[in-house]
């Protein structure tokens, strides 16, 4: 594979480095104070002298999120597969499943806590739950895309329905569902946070509550920091992993990473 | 004809659209074509060509009537026939030479030997990629070949089982003419070779005329057979031989036939 220019390379750390001198020149220029907008390099400071005490709660952010994000990606792909290979639930699913995922995630979390109490479990369960529905849509899309020429022509060899889906269906729709992982993992800390700052005392979001409560902008600030974070390393890593696993479907692609 | 390979005999196909009637595609269709005959199917468009062979492989069922392949009701899926369309439909994930083995995963016997004898069959792919003229060009990712290219291998995944009746639907409908012609002559080879019962769909009546031994003439929906036609020409046949007076005649007969069918459609 051929290299990019140094610019390409270089072209979103120029971006984000460009957007810190703007903001942080701004805020000085303009004495905007602290408790509205902190400037990036007080941030930064925040992260690095509290770094002890922000540590745990980043961890359980992640994990929380991670366990919450593969759980979904499962349930997801399941409920993908069978929507997408059967038009009869397909069509019983569907209708259930928009309305389902209409409901704002927040509202349910008070009844994920009445069911399981507060702390990890609901957070667990809401980014869970908030990664389905893209998955889902993407792997059906992936399997309804398989040409029906092709279909025939393994059908006229014997093919079973297994055959067709594993040899077909399913690696047809895998660049669907790199591409959905990479909506699903950032999806997922959403859910993690809404949980936490309404039922958890550990995690970012916990966190975030308490210090805006304490009116500590900053630290506030740092919290999202962090959650940006691991948002943009986590999206990196499925993007990459989606190259590598198929880099066939992106051929003409420019833009991948 | 006693001893055909497939036979249609007074086949109706509906296609149901939704509510209402559907389509009345095929109406009282027969056909017979013999063991290791290369047969072709022209008509005017939509009248029902590929549904034979939809018909024929078993993807469809006649509403009425009876086709048999091999002697023996078709109940569901032939299993045995390799197909081909205008659209190559190679798998964009596999090299050409794995596409061209999937067969081998499906259809028994090979299925169950495919691990044990993988070695072999690569070996057999690449032969047949020599014939089709696609040598050197195994390792290939399918968009990395051109749209001839593409219809060879499509071509031998078709044949690479050593299947004893070939069905393609216009395989060659999106190629150059220079191209095309080309493989007129690859699958003629590869025919005289093999001997398959071949069930060509084709618009194109040079194509028919070169390529088959009998032309099966339908009319306009809802399709029957109208005519066939013997094609007497000796093989293997050559291009020149498509501008000889005999060769021309046949063609406009042929263009004649269909015209007068789509007229007495459109009356």
């Amino acid at each position: 594979m051929r290299r990019k220019p140094l610019l390409r390379r270089l072209a979103p750390w120029l971006v984000i480095a460009g957007l810190f001198i703007v903001w942080e020149g701004a805020c000085r220029a303009l004495k905007v104070p602290e408790f509205v907008l902190p400037v990036p390099s007080q941030i930064f400071g925040v992260l690095v002298s509290r770094w002890d005490a922000l540590l745990p709660h980043a961890t359980q952010t992640l994990l929380t999120t991670v366990a919450g994000f593969v759980g979904g990606v499962i349930v997801g792909t399941l409920i993908g597969i069978a929507i997408g290979s059967s038009r009869i639930v397909y069509e019983a699913m569907y209708p259930l499943l928009v309305g389902f995922y209409s409901i704002p995630k927040v509202a349910i979390v008070p009844i994920l806590v009445i069911w399981f109490g507060s702390g990890t479990i609901p957070a667990v369960i809401t980014s869970l739950v908030i990664c389905i529905f893209p998955v889902t849509v993407n792997v059906a899309t992936g399997l309804a895309t398989t040409e029906p020429e092709l279909e025939d022509v393994l059908r006229a060899l014997g093919a079973s329905k297994s055959d067709i889906l594993w040899g077909v269906g399913i690696p047809r729709s895998m660049p669907y569902l790199f591409a959905s992982l990479k909506i699903a993992v950032t999806v997922a800390f959403v859910g993690t946070v809404i949980s936490e700052t309404v039922a958890a005392n550990r995690g970012i979001g916990n966190m975030m509550m308490i210090a805006s409560s304490n009116i500590d902008v900053p630290l506030v600030f740092a919290g999202l920091f962090l959650l940006a974070f691991m948002g943009i390393a986590l999206y990196a890593s499925f993007a990459f992993l989606e190259h590598r696993m198929t880099g066939w479907a992106m051929r003409k692609n420019e833009f991948s990473v | 004809m006693t001893g055909a390979f497939v036979r249609l005999e007074d086949v109706d196909l509906i296609y149901e659209a939704g509510e209402g009637e559907g389509t009345l595609a095929l109406q009282q269709a027969s056909l017979a074509i013999g063991k290791g005959e290369f047969a072709a199917i022209v008509g005017p468009s939509g009248c029902g060509k590929s549904t034979i062979l939809k018909l024929v492989s078993g993807l469809l069922k006649p509403v009425k009537g009876r086709v048999e392949v091999a002697g023996s009701a078709v109940s569901g899926p032939v299993k045995m026939a390799g197909m081909a369309f205008q659209n190559p439909t190679l798998l964009p994930w596999l090299r050409a030479i794995d596409n061209v083995l999937v067969p081998l995963k499906i259809v028994p016997p090979y299925r169950e030997q495919f691990r044990q004898k993988r070695a072999e069959y690569e070996a057999r792919a690449r032969a047949l990629f020599k014939v089709v003229g696609l040598a050197g060009f195994e390792e290939r990712h399918p968009w990395q070949l051109s749209g001839g290219m593409q219809q060879r291998a499509s071509l031998c995944r078709a044949l690479i089982h050593e299947p004893q009746m070939l069905l393609l639907d216009e395989p060659f409908g999106a190629l150059d003419a220079f191209t095309r012609e080309d493989l007129w002559a690859t699958l003629q080879d590869v025919w005289m070779m093999r001997r398959p019962t071949v069930i060509l769909v084709t618009h194109d009546l040079r194509e028919a005329a070169y390529l088959a031994d009998r032309i099966f003439v339908m009319s306009a929906r809802p399709g029957r057979v109208l005519a066939a036609h013997e094609v007497p020409f000796p093989r293997p046949r050559t291009l020149d031989m498509t501008f000889h007076q005999d060769f021309v005649d046949l063609n406009h007969a042929l263009r004649k036939e269909i015209s007068e069918a789509r007229d007495e459609a459109l009356a």
